[in-house]
């Protein structure tokens, strides 16, 4: 058992391989250890996962806590809860960042109930920084700040939890950045073993049907999504269309979605995925801020909308004002040209 | 083979602003949202926890009890729920409850389903459109001890005290069989929510909790008393209870803001700093030099 104060993370895996979030999540784990003289622990369940705990300390964890039985070979809600709220009251972790994944989601508000603790969905930003309680006439140091959209418009809302432990946060994949793998960094690799009780068993996986990811957005070059201005099928064609010629992938704002014009796995934003292409491309988006949390930082954005006043203008570096069914088959038309030309050249 | 006995459902479901109509008016000047301006409805994905505890009924008998955690104007989508098939229906109102983030209302709700007493099954939406945590289910799951389903697609088979679904993962599906009761959260690929019935429309048209009926009575003058309406609403089983902390045995220090451990420090209003920005008409020759110039800085390959 330790005395040092801690930061842990979940780590999560697939076919052998750490998930992208719960390493970028180490990483800022990292950081933020970094500020408050923290440990970093990485919680590992699974069975012959141990080569893992060595991929989890070299993207920037101190510890890893190893729960390795045959029960916990693939995720399942009660039995890996069990390991986190077991060993979370035995070793009190200050933070407790999760991935916002579908895992994620079903065991970071299972274990916060357990440990009556708060827990902040969807962070877009995580700091460090005091928090003044007036009923109590108290300041409480070194806070997590779980910063996210608020609901209401352009509003971002620090929250805290002043005065129960872990402060648990989820966070989406691409709102961390990637640290980058150190070979030399040393870590301790702490097994621990589940102690299980009857009622974990109480749900058994018959089968698993595994899609393979077919959309890595986080990776695409150059993303072209589509919103609520774009109201057929057809249309979406179109920018499917356009993000083959240009070599990239298509995207979505929720309300796109929602419509059941694309899938959810193709959601841009704060409770989709966070991207910074090479070039995006906003057509019939009006640029929400839960939308742009996930996109304002590509390098370069176009904009287009009927409505010259939508906020999405005023982060984009192009700003067309029309209809998207027209403008899209233009520059379609315009990249064709441009290749045909380019043809004639050779 | 298929278990005879009934099936006894509580849906949780939240009366939610409709973010998906926001119109012009909602939005202000600067940016932010003009709550007033947005309907109320019935969180969507609640609509298909609602629906897939109708279809279960229907299948194994029993009963389907809705209830929300709301101010007093949340009666509307218990109303709703009655036109769209629940049996019975239960507010969940007091100031105190107000502020609770998602472990208070998780508490609150573990409470009432602890007095409803006996259930197989605790169904809820997947998340609600006005925070998309999808905390509350699970939580809700935990304080009541029982195990959990989430993103639950379909019921399989529902035997031997116990339940099999297809869960929606973004990696695919996974069958799983449950011990009962245990909860659901639905998601909105699981069904098509029956609209409400005409039928049961015009049955349910009266619903109302004892802080509506002054408004009641204001169209139905037939009722002269308070007392006489409620005698009428409690014939026809269409007075929706309505219960407090107190009924449900909640202290005070464990609900609504008291009761919550996330508190908001602070809400910062984002000042968007234009970028460096180009005005492209939406002409095709405009388009073309915007292209070219993209090409010419590598944007664009
Ligand atoms: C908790 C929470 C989480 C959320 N998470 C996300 C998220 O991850 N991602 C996300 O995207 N949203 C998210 N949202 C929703 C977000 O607040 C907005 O409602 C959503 O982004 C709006 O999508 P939209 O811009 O496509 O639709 P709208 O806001 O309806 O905008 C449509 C735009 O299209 C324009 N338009 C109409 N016709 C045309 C045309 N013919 N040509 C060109 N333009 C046209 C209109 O002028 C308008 O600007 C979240 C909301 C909440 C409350």
């Amino acid at each position: 058992m330790t005395e040092q104060q801690s930061i842990w993370v979940f780590i999560e895996h697939t076919d052998g391989q750490v998930a992208d979030v719960s390493l970028e999540l180490t990483g800022k784990a990292r950081d933020l250890a970094g500020q408050l003289g923290y440990e970093v622990v990485g919680l590992l369940c699974g069975h012959g996962v141990e080569e893992m705990a060595r991929d989890v300390i070299r993207h920037g964890a101190d510890r890893v806590l190893l729960a390795d039985h045959p029960e916990l070979a693939y995720y399942r809600t009660l039995p890996y809860a069990r390991v986190a709220i077991t060993e979370a009251r035995r070793r009190r972790p200050e933070i407790f960042l999760v991935g916002g994944t579908p895992n994620g989601r079903d065991f970071a508000p299972r274990v916060a109930s357990a440990l009556r603790c708060g827990l902040t969905a969807d962070c877009t930003d995580l700091q460090i920084g005091d928090y003044y309680l007036r009923r109590q006439d108290a300041t409480f140091r070194n806070l997590l700040y779980q910063i996210r959209p608020a609901f209401g418009g352009n509003l971002v809302a620090t929250i805290v939890n002043p005065t129960t432990r872990p402060q648990m946060a989820t966070v989406r994949e691409g709102v961390m950045r990637m640290p980058a793998a150190d070979a030399s960094r040393t870590g301790v690799v702490e097994a621990v073993t589940p102690e299980f009780e009857p009622g974990d068993f109480a749900l058994e996986v018959l089968s698993r049907q595994v899609r393979h990811a077919t959309v890595k957005l986080k990776d695409a070059p150059v993303i072209v999504s589509g919103g609520a201005g774009i109201t057929s099928a057809e249309e979406f064609a179109l920018l499917r269309d356009l993000a083959n010629l240009l070599g990239g992938e298509v995207g979505a704002s929720r309300a796109a979605v929602d419509a059941g014009l694309i899938g959810r796995e193709f959601q841009v934003g704060q409770t989709g995925t966070t991207v910074r292409p090479r070039l995006y491309i906003a057509a019939g988006i009006s640029g929400a801020i839960q939308h742009r949390a996930g996109m304002d930082q590509s390098s370069k954005i176009i904009a287009i909308n009927t409505d010259p006043n939508a906020p999405m203008f005023q982060v984009a570096h192009y700003r067309i004002v029309g209809d998207a069914a027209e403008v899209v088959p233009m520059i379609i038309e315009a990249l064709r040209e441009r290749s045909m030309d380019q043809r004639a050249a050779e | 083979m298929t278990d005879s006995r009934p099936i006894d459902s509580v849906v949780l479901a939240k009366q939610v602003p409709d973010t998906h109509n926001i119109t012009g008016d909602a939005m202000t000047k600067d940016g932010t949202m003009n709550r007033n301006a947005l309907s109320a409805i019935f969180n969507p994905e609640d609509l298909n926890a609602l629906e897939m505890a109708v279809q279960i009924r229907e299948r194994h008998g029993g009963t389907v009890t809705v209830i929300t955690m709301g101010p007093p104007k949340a009666a509307g989508i218990l109303r709703e729920a009655l036109w769209r098939g629940a049996d019975r229906v239960i507010l969940l109102t007091d100031r105190r409850f107000a502020g609770a983030d998602t472990l208070a209302t998780s508490l609150v709700l573990q409470k009432a389903i602890e007095k409803i007493g006996r259930y197989d099954l605790v169904l809820a939406g997947r998340q609600a459109i006005d925070g998309d945590t999808a905390q509350v289910g699970p939580q809700t799951a935990e304080k009541l001890g029982i195990p959990q389903i989430t993103y639950a697609e379909a019921v399989l088979e529902i035997a031997d005290g116990r339940i099999t679904a297809q869960r929606a993962l973004d990696s695919g599906t996974e069958i799983v069989r449950c011990e009962m009761p245990c909860l659901l959260t639905v998601v909105g690929s699981a069904n098509t929510p029956r609209p409400p019935s005409v039928r049961r429309q015009i049955a349910g048209k009266l619903a109302a909790t004892p802080g509506e009926y002054a408004a009641l009575r204001a169209k139905w003058p037939e009722f002269e008393t308070d007392a006489a309406l409620e005698a009428h609403l409690d014939a026809h089983g269409l007075r929706i209870p309505v219960w407090t902390a107190d009924d449900i045995g909640a202290s005070a220090e464990a609900i609504g803001l008291a009761g919550s451990p996330t508190q908001v420090h602070k809400i910062n209003f984002v000042v968007l700093e234009s970028t460096e920005s180009k005005t492209v008409p939406p002409t095709p020759e405009a388009i073309a030099a915007m292209v070219a110039e993209l090409v010419h800085e590598y944007i664009v390959g």
